[in-house]
């Protein structure tokens, strides 16, 4: 009874493998009536400011719906949720790739989440597209062939800020606050770039926080007893917006330099509060929608009208929602690229030879460009600085 | 009679859960059962220190931890095959428990609850701590490959995990269930409801006390490297103190002084927040504490103590 039984299992066990194996096609996700895409964001637990991302997106490609769709189709937008959880961006990964099936995987967001799933969503070429982290190794075409970066890298704005630093106090005693991850080291490392062997003589106190602590106000405190008089943070917004009130309830006025990814003025600086930000300096590549410059300007006016039939109750002073709207537009660019050919292959071949897009709400001056060589769409910076009640940029655009 | 079909019940349950997913489950769907049975051997070790030992530890997640990260190292740094880690995560987790089980005697109850939950809370920064960088690969974590199947079977490796860590678990169960069931379990029984009686009757408290503080951690070490493995990667961030709790719910919701309550528990754990986020994408998380309020109030006991009332109910009218 028992060696039957054995038997019999191993061999259901080849019976069940030869039919769950039948190779997929490289069209997958794709029917004549609908484009299946997946998405990964935290809507939940300590970045969930990020999450307004996957709420832009779902309507973004409701109005693409609306307007008729792509190539005949329709897209269907699958939006799953990982609470910045690396563990749980890999199951939620795994259920798009393989319950799912979706065609391809777009802008999920983190640093720590999306080096979870890096390795598995090339084994099993998928595209892994615009991926929403800045990290330096988004880029790396050669090993990872079908995973593509977005914004400008991490470590580029770092050195930006360091030759900025430099020029403006070069006697300056300063302090840098990170992210205990790929995305604050990006920071260190840039820095470290600019200034070399000098780094520790400039740099008195380097402090680190946890993506799951509570708050980082004995890091302020620690820092401001270093005392420096420039201060660099490389911080998502839940901890910019605690620096930003605590530095400034205890009285210490440092230049303040800080992360693009904290520059929402509603996830930051809001909560922060407006006085209490005054004079900090970061960085952008896309036109806030409180600058009075771009009040009558054409992509902002489209914008607009987006949000107020789509998302009425979103909060448009949130940089989230512009970035957002950038990157699903040049998604939808890349798509209508690819004509009727909606294999993995192809949708990773139109994504990697973007020509010289002018995205909506990009500063001008600004384009975006892929090569089969260049997997970072962006490359340029302009540098902003908190006046009142809006960001002012100044200087150049820096690596156009 | 009955004392033979319970049994056979039993194992034709115990087959079903192994050969049903191998025929019929998709990839994904075979790796959340991985999960599961990695979590409900933490869910069991736990069971085994406050249910069995009336001892509360809110630390268990950091013994996940050891024994995930120890794998890991084993399989990056040493190039140790993936099933030889299993016994080594074992080994040195039940050491680390054993360590920390040593000063755990003189404080009980809330303190005891408080020195556990502080050393859930360490555990993500230890893991990235510079001096140990190297070998724990810091905030990036370390990418493990997953094994194919041994011996040219013709399963694909989602389905080889499967079998495998099955096997372990249920090997790990069976033990755990004789544990309790033998006099080792009776002491543990006996020093959680009358500590003063169990003392006056030879007991040694606090050798049985340190013992399964020690077996706990070991059972939660064997989850964290099969855990490591289905998923391929670990990372401090997937080891918050977030994990400590997760299990504490496990425990709890399976019913906590019971052994089947541990695979409840897991069950629960790894499918329940997905159905939160089926029912509201803005709130999961209340609706997931929502369902766990309803459990509360309607199987205090947990999942087990319904299943028992069922099975005895039914025992009673057959």
């Amino acid at each position: 009874m028992k060696r039957r039984t054995v038997l019999a299992g191993l061999g259901g066990l080849a019976a069940a493998n030869i039919i769950r194996s039948a190779d997929a096609a490289t069209v997958v996700g794709v029917t004549k009536t609908e484009i299946k895409i997946g998405h990964i964001c935290p809507y939940s637990g300590n970045a969930s400011s990020y999450g307004v991302g996957g709420k832009s997106h779902t309507a973004f490609f409701k109005r693409v719906n609306d307007l008729g769709g792509i190539a005949g189709r329709k897209i269907n937008f699958i939006s799953l949720d990982d609470g910045y959880n690396p563990a749980k961006t890999v199951e939620q990964t795994r259920r798009l790739v393989e319950q799912d099936q979706v065609a391809f995987l777009f802008n999920p967001l983190g640093t720590p989440t999306n080096t979870a799933i890096h390795k598995y969503i090339n084994s099993k070429k998928v595209p892994h597209l615009f991926v929403a982290t800045s990290a330096d190794k988004w880029g790396d075409y050669k090993n990872f062939p079908w995973t593509m970066g977005y914004a400008p890298s991490y470590r580029t704005e770092a050195q930006i800020y360091g030759k900025y630093i430099k020029a403006q106090r070069p006697n300056a005693k300063a302090t840098l606050i990170y992210q205990n991850d790929d995305f604050g080291k990006d920071y260190l490392h840039g820095l470290q770039d600019v200034y070399g062997k000098d780094f520790d003589k400039v740099f008195v106190k380097v402090v680190t926080y946890e993506s799951s602590d509570a708050t980082v106000d004995s890091q302020v405190v620690t820092m401001k007893d270093s005392g420096a008089d420039v201060m660099v943070t490389a911080c998502i917004p839940k901890y910019s917006a605690q620096i930003i009130r605590k530095s400034f309830d205890i009285g210490w006025k440092p230049l303040h330099v800080m992360s693009n990814v904290s520059a929402s003025i509603a996830s930051t600086i809001t909560p922060a509060g407006p006085e209490k930000a005054e004079g900090i300096v970061t960085s952008s590549y896309l036109k806030d929608p409180t600058d009075p410059e771009w009040k009558d300007a054409e992509d902002m006016k489209e914008w607009r009208a987006f949000m107020a039939k789509y998302i009425p109750d979103g909060d448009t002073t949130d940089a989230n929602y512009v970035y957002a709207y950038g990157v699903a537009s040049i998604m939808l660019a890349t798509l209508k690229q690819c004509g009727d050919d909606f294999s993995r292959e192809n949708i990773m071949k139109q994504a990697a030879n973007i020509k010289t897009v002018a995205l909506p709400l990009l500063l001008p001056g600004m384009s975006a460009a892929t090569t089969p060589t260049d997997f970072r769409p962006l490359k340029a910076l302009q540098l902003q600085r908190w006046k009142t009640n809006t960001w002012e940029r100044f200087g150049a655009i820096i690596g156009a | 009679m009955t004392e033979n079909m319970s049994r056979l019940l039993r194992l034709v349950f115990i087959a079903a859960a192994l050969l049903v997913p191998l025929f019929f489950a998709s990839g994904y769907q075979l790796f959340q059962l991985t999960l599961v049975v990695a979590y409900a051997l933490s869910v069991l070790g736990k069971n085994l220190v406050t249910g069995f030992g009336g001892q509360v530890s809110l630390g268990q997640g950091a013994f996940y931890a050891v024994g995930a990260y120890t794998a890991a190292i084993l399989m990056e740094h040493f190039d140790v095959p993936y099933w030889a880690t299993i016994p080594v995560a074992a080994i040195t987790t039940g050491i680390v428990g054993l360590a920390l089980g040593l000063p755990a005697l003189r404080l009980g109850g809330l303190y005891l609850a408080l020195v556990t939950f502080a050393m859930a809370v360490s555990v993500p920064q230890l893991l990235k701590y510079k001096l140990f960088e190297n070998w724990t690969g810091g905030v990036q974590g370390i990418v493990l490959l997953k094994p194919d199947a041994p011996f040219g079977l013709s399963l694909d490796p989602d389905q080889w995990l499967y079998l495998f860590t099955f096997a372990v678990g249920a090997a790990l169960f069976l033990a755990a269930s004789n544990l309790v069931r033998s006099r080792i379990g009776l002491a543990m029984m006996a020093i959680r409801d009358q500590p003063l009686a169990a003392e006056a009757m030879g007991i040694e408290l606090a050798r049985y006390k340190t013992l399964t503080f020690g077996v706990g951690a070991l059972f939660a070490g064997v989850g964290g490297a099969l855990g490591a493995i289905a998923v391929g990667f670990v990372s401090p961030d997937s080891f918050t103190i977030a994990l400590s709790l997760t299990l504490f719910v496990g425990m709890v919701v399976g019913g906590a002084a019971s052994i089947s309550g541990a695979i409840y528990g897991a069950i629960f754990i790894v499918f329940m927040p997905n159905i939160a986020e089926e029912i509201s994408k803005a709130v999961p998380g209340a609706i997931f504490g929502l369902i766990l309020i309803l459990f509360m109030f309607f199987a205090p006991g947990g999942i087990a103590s319904l299943v028992a009332a069922q099975m005895r109910r039914l025992r009673l009218t057959r």
